[in-house]
């Protein structure tokens, strides 16, 4: 069965003779939206968002509206709009399709974004392994400048705002929000102790700073477009509009995919959009949102209540794609990252792929986040290298557990959760790896 | 600081972009390490009088980000992406094909200096591992045979190369 997609964000995206050039996009009808933003009231503007309940796209999925209120505007000090482009969760890699094939829709975004909280500055923190996407955003910058969509007095409504890209240096803590404000202001992305310092009362230079995901600043333009209401029926209820899911790993069709929230199943697209996994093997586990959402295993059930009381009692295939519904299974949607593994994945060896990044991309602060990352680390690496011994399943849990809420940090949880999730339900696969015959490897070489 | 013309004026439009200089502390370390191929203590230095900062203020963030480095590596720089999603499409297979073309190991440079071999995380390019960098371009779907033939290509246009100057990232 094939089912169609739901290309909001993505419309215009790989479709032929589309291009990332201004002409292009104005002659799809590009900025218009930007027009009739800067006739409205901003708090108008704030109010619709708050109404369309888009929830943040980064992976917290936190209510754009809602934080939007937060802004301290009684400060009189300016207010700073910082879109995420960080892209560094591994399995996710829609932002770069945006950045790469509609460069405008983003920075219209950001305008309407702007100009609805009233920055006096832009800025769009780029990964630095994004050489290009940066450059095609610099020069789409200066396209829009020249038509006045940027920069000084914008379409004639006396609101002034700039863009400035600003790269990178290939870590992944840059992500997080307080780092990257940190990395913003020239510093070591060290990741600031909350509270006090929510970016929207003590953000960037200690000013009110609102930090949003690419994704989540271009539904704010498709938000403004047809009016909050109206984008609060698409989705489904708390989980409104479109969504784009980044399918990778063990699938016939990885790639990237745009459906309305709660439209079709974790199945639907594993199978039926994504073709499965290949012939002549099976499903193994899943991790459904980004490297740090709790794996989960294709013969699981899933049971308990919904946010709304409702029961459920679903397989892998049966779960919504959303928020909730991830949520209420034990993990989360996060960035929208599916990683499928079939049945030649030693879960081991997974496991210490995933803890060598956290490891890796730990920024130091905190010593649970430190030294427990390293640990996990070693020590998978160590028993799919051969070297297991009985009790390092009981230690890697240990480890997980003294690490998560003991940080500064969501990082903490992120490089935990993996390790918590995958030692709990394959439990007698990290167990027998004691016995195993040492230093014979079987399946993929993962570490 | 023997900077080309171009940086100069690259560094001089970028500084006032920002609020406050320090915010330039990055831009102007990726613009030296694009024209000299690492960032020198010389460089920590003069970057710190550029922005009114201690040479400590640089350092730290020299040695905080894995893009900065204070030694010059080959001349292509090759980042094979190691994280999950592309070793589950055969990674590290690519790996072992890398370091017998090249005769070094993932993290050192080849004896002849045509690259240096590193590990990336996640390049945001999943669905097509698995991938890597080439300096700015990204290569996807790699097999090992399109790297063994890429390889072949890098060094032999090493061996052309009448400056196979150590300053790499010629991009
Ligand atoms: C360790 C860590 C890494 C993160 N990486 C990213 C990232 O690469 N991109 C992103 O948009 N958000 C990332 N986030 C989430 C941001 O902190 C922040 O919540 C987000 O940018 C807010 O935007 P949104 O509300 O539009 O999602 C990360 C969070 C953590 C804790
Ligand atoms: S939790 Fe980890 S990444 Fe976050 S601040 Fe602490 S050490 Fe850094
Ligand atoms: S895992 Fe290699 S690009 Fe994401």
């Amino acid at each position: 069965m094939a089912i169609s997609e739901q290309r909001v964000i993505l419309k215009h995206v790989d479709e032929p003779g589309y291009d990332p050039g201004i002409e292009c996009y104005v002659r799809h009808g590009g900025y218009e939206t930007l027009r009739k933003a800067v006739g409205m009231q901003p708090e108008e503007i704030c109010r619709g968002v708050e109404v369309s309940e888009v929830r943040g796209r980064g992976g917290a999925g936190f209510p754009a509206g809602m934080k939007w209120k937060f802004l301290d505007r009684k400060s009189g000090k300016p207010i700073y709009l910082i879109c995420n482009a960080d892209e560094s969760e591994p399995g996710t890699f829609k932002d770069r399709q945006i950045m790469h094939k509609d460069p405008h829709q983003l920075i219209e975004g950001m305008m309407v974004s702007a100009f609805a909280i009233q920055a006096a500055l832009a800025f769009i923190y780029i990964r630095e392994e994004m050489p290009q996407a940066a450059r095609i955003l610099e020069a789409a910058i200066d396209e829009a400048r020249a038509r006045g969509f940027v920069g000084e007095d914008i379409l004639g409504s006396g609101y002034s705002c700039e863009i400035v890209v600003h790269r990178g240096a290939a870590a992944y803590i840059c992500g997080e929000e307080t780092g990257l404000i940190e990395s913003l202001e020239g510093k070591r992305a060290y990741p600031r102790i909350k509270p006090p310092y929510f970016p929207a009362a003590l953000g960037l230079y200690q000013c009110p700073t609102i930090v949003n995901n690419v994704e989540t600043l271009c539904h704010v333009k498709h938000v403004v477009a047809i009016g909050g209401e109206a984008f609060a029926r698409t989705g489904s209820p708390g989980n409104t509009g479109t969504r784009i899911w980044c399918v990778s790993g063990h699938v016939q069709r990885p790639g990237y995919y745009e459906f309305e929230c709660g439209a079709l199943t974790l199945g639907e697209m594993i199978h039926d959009v994504c073709g499965g996994v290949h012939p002549g093997r099976s499903l193994k586990a899943v991790i459904p949102g980004g490297s740090s959402a709790k794996i989960l295993r294709a013969d699981e059930r899933f049971t308990g209540k919904l946010k709304d009381g409702t029961e459920f009692d679903w397989g892998l295939n049966d779960i919504p794609l959303d928020f909730d519904s991830l949520m209420a299974c034990g993990s989360m949607s996060g960035s929208g990252g599916i990683i499928v593994m079939d049945d030649r994945v030693d879960m081991v060896e997974a496991l210490a792929n995933i803890n060598a990044f956290y490891s890796h991309e730990s920024c130091g602060q905190c010593t649970p986040c430190r030294e427990g990352s390293l640990w996990m680390k070693k020590i998978t690496k160590r028993m799919a290298e051969g070297g297991a011994r009985t009790e390092d399943t009981d230690l890697l849990l240990s480890i997980g557990d003294q690490i998560a809420g003991r940080t500064i940090c969501a990082f903490g949880e992120a490089c935990a959760w993996p390790t918590q999730s995958f030692v709990s339900k394959f439990r007698d696969e990290f167990l027998a790896k004691a016995s195993e015959d040492s230093g014979k490897r079987k399946g993929l070489r993962l570490v | 600081m023997n900077l080309r013309a171009e940086t100069m004026e690259h560094i001089d439009a970028t500084i006032p972009r920002y609020p406050h200089k320090r915010s330039a502390v990055m831009p102007l370390l990726h613009a030296v390490q694009r024209d000299q191929g690492y960032i020198s203590n010389e460089a920590i230095a003069w970057v710190a009088g550029k922005l009114g900062l201690e040479p400590v203020n640089v350092y730290e963030v020299v040695t905080f980000y894995p893009f900065f480095r204070q030694a010059p590596i080959g001349r292509r720089h090759i980042r094979l992406c190691r994280t999950l999603s592309c070793a589950l499409c055969g990674g590290f297979g690519i790996a072992e094909v890398l370091e017998e073309a090249f005769e070094c190991r993932m993290g050192e440079t080849a004896p002849d200096g045509s690259a240096t071999l590193e590990w990336a995380e996640c390049l945001a390019s999943c669905d097509k591992g698995p991938v890597l960098m080439l300096d700015d371009d990204l290569h996807e779907n790699l097999t090992e045979e399109g790297v063994r033939e890429l390889a072949r290509t890098i060094r032999a246009e090493n061996a052309e190369g009448s400056d196979s100057s150590m300053t790499g990232n010629n991009s």
